[in-house]
């Protein structure tokens, strides 16, 4: 049935990877040799544009974390000529700057959120695209209109509700909750599982009603079987975004000993030795470059479908 | 009423009780509550009073408001010029890519993953103002600076409206590039027997067809930009002497520095009437693409 899944994921317009499709220029074009050698310097640019811009801020950033920091300063090109390298500079920013604690706080907000939004997107969307009880179009409706009302008009009345909350009077300040919970409201998240799930055949649907499935039964032995590669878009886009956040964990999360790493890296900036500074910005990177380098094509899968549902 | 839970309507409604918490609590309330607070004063310790017009009448002869509308303005603007033509002509490029397309792609949205207050403090770092830093060292030999970058009222907006585009510019150029691949390779055939170049192509069928998503982008980079936070509050803090002082910026002001929620709420309001534009607009264009 994999393959179910994988043309639902494909549905739309998603990032190209074969050379059989041609594209603005005709073979014919390409066999011209004038065509041929602006084609290869315009790619020739592109390629070192991309790499001087996307990639080498980046080594650059990997190669100063392990340097002395008058050599940062006064000489910040040379570096990658500097013999001298500073490996301590990582255990201090571990250490001192307690990157170690930070980054464990941080996977608890991201794991958090991501559960979080897998529960709430995954029920919802069966319900809106499975279930469809009568009363689904104004629930649709309602997490829908989410997206189009710009994030500032609540920004101060979400931060008032965390601090206490209607009904139940709790406040969830220094929570971790606090981060899990908004993050989960997640429109386009819903909307994107909703999508996955309508490109399911009813067929099956109906099998599995027939067989006597509840529709408890029909979602666990069903849908959830199918939904691995959804799932995984929706956790790299969940985690990678709570990974990001600044201004709600530093509105939500003041106490120094539950800071992700965004809200402490802030805090060191102009009290921490530069290469100290630098060293735990680059142990910050690297959790979600990794998870870029591994699961490439989930990434730019997820940036795809963004277009999908913007366009 | 049995009945109806055997049709699955109690199991509906539980599956959709997540949903509905976390929206009515989370999304829901602060909306509806955004609005109600703009006309009152709001403190955590007492109960909140209805003021009338005063929050908008007390923010709006805030003397540096203009400014920073100007501001805001002028980062919009600003990242639009920068930022809206580069993300198409690279994925126009990237598209034409016998080889390492993959790579490509990969190569321009890997800023994206970068957490924006990693990139904001290692460009902080490149802008050093002085003759060695990094980005007037790389200047230097072309007989270009050295420049002031974040020190100077005239381009410490630039300089995060450049830092902005480089966190920024790769997820759209995904979002060009999934598009481009959706246009019917017959379209070029015909327009190739019409008799049409490279040029031609490019610009009288890639282009069209991707008209709504390059509109739908455009939307949304003006909403997002109006909304910027984290570049001002990291880099500049608002300076130098108020050059980059943004609504948002006013806003947290307003609110985590002075606790005055009221006033903090009447301006959010007022600017999320000014985006309410582009969010009809949004709305509409996605609307008509999804039917």
């Amino acid at each position: 049935m994999s393959h179910l899944s994988t043309r639902a994921l494909r549905a739309r317009r998603t990032t190209p990877d074969d050379g059989r499709q041609r594209g603005i220029i005709s073979d014919l074009e390409r066999r011209r040799p004038v065509t041929r050698v602006i084609l290869i310097c315009v790619q020739g640019a592109v390629l070192i544009g991309l790499i001087l811009s996307g990639l080498m801020p980046l080594l650059w950033l990997a190669r100063a974390a392990v340097a002395p920091s008058q050599d940062i300063l006064s000489d910040p090109l040379g570096l990658f000529m500097n013999p001298t390298f500073q490996w301590e500079n990582l255990a201090e920013a571990w250490t001192r700057a307690r990157i170690g604690d930070v980054l464990g706080n941080t996977a608890i907000v991201a794991l958090g959120t991501t559960a979080a939004t897998l529960v709430v997107s995954f029920s919802c969307a069966y319900v809106l695209s499975v279930l469809r009880p009568r009363w689904a179009p104004a629930l649709n409706v309602g997490i829908m209109v989410t997206l189009f009302i710009p994030g500032v008009i609540s920004l101060v009345p979400l931060y008032l509700t965390v601090v206490k909350l209607p009904i139940l009077g709790v406040s969830l300040i220094n929570n971790y909750a606090a981060t899990w919970l908004p993050a989960a409201a997640n429109a386009f998240i819903i909307l994107i599982v909703k999508r996955f799930f309508d490109a399911v055949p009813r067929d099956l649907v109906e099998a599995a009603r027939i067989d006597g499935a509840g529709p408890v039964r029909i979602l666990v032995s069903v849908y959830l079987p199918l939904s691995a590669p959804i799932a995984g878009v929706v956790a790299l886009l969940t985690v990678v975004a709570s990974w990001k956040d600044f201004l709600w964990p530093l509105l939500v999360l003041p106490s120094p000993s539950r800071q992700p790493i965004s809200v402490a890296l802030a805090k060191l900036d102009g009290n921490t030795a530069l290469n100290v500074q630098l060293a735990a910005m680059f142990l910050a990177l690297l959790v979600p470059v990794l998870l870029f380098m591994v699961f490439q094509r989930q990434f730019l899968q997820g940036a795809g479908m963004a277009g999908a549902v913007k366009g | 009423l049995s009945r109806w839970i055997a049709h699955g309507g109690l199991a509906s409604v539980l599956l959709a009780l997540p949903a509905i918490l976390v929206f009515g609590f989370f999304s829901w309330w602060p909306i509806l509550r955004g609005v109600i607070m703009a006309w009152q004063k709001t403190n955590l310790v007492q109960a909140p009073t209805w003021v009338g017009w005063s929050n908008f009448e007390y923010v709006l002869g805030n003397p540096l408001l203009g400014q920073a509308v100007l501001n805001t303005l002028q980062f919009v603007v600003l990242s639009l010029v920068i930022g809206f033509p580069v993300p198409i002509v690279l994925a126009i490029l990237i598209s034409e890519a016998r080889r390492g397309k993959a790579f490509l792609s990969a190569l321009a949205y890997l800023p994206v993953v970068v957490p924006p207050v990693v990139a904001i403090l290692l460009w902080k770092v490149f802008y050093d103002p002085s003759a060695t830093g990094l980005l007037n060292a790389m200047l230097a030999p072309f007989g270009i600076g050295p420049f002031p970058w974040l020190n100077s009222t005239a381009m410490a907006m630039p300089s995060l409206v450049i830092q902005a585009t480089w966190a920024a510019a790769g997820s759209t150029v995904i979002i060009y590039l999934a598009a481009i691949t959706g246009v019917s390779p017959e379209l070029y055939e015909a327009a190739e027997l019409d008799g049409a170049g490279l040029w031609g192509k490019v610009w009288h069928v890639a282009l069209p067809q991707l008209r709504g998503v390059i509109l739908v982008v455009l939307l949304l980079q003006i909403i997002g930009a109006t909304q910027v936070f984290a570049e001002p509050f990291l880099f500049t803090g608002g300076g130098p002497n108020n050059a980059t002082l943004t609504v948002l910026l006013l806003i947290y002001n307003y609110a985590f520095v002075y606790g005055d929620y009221g006033a903090a709420s009447a301006l959010s309001a007022l600017l999320a009437a000014a985006l309410a534009v582009f969010s009809m607009a949004y709305f509409l264009l996605t609307r008509r693409a999804s039917r």
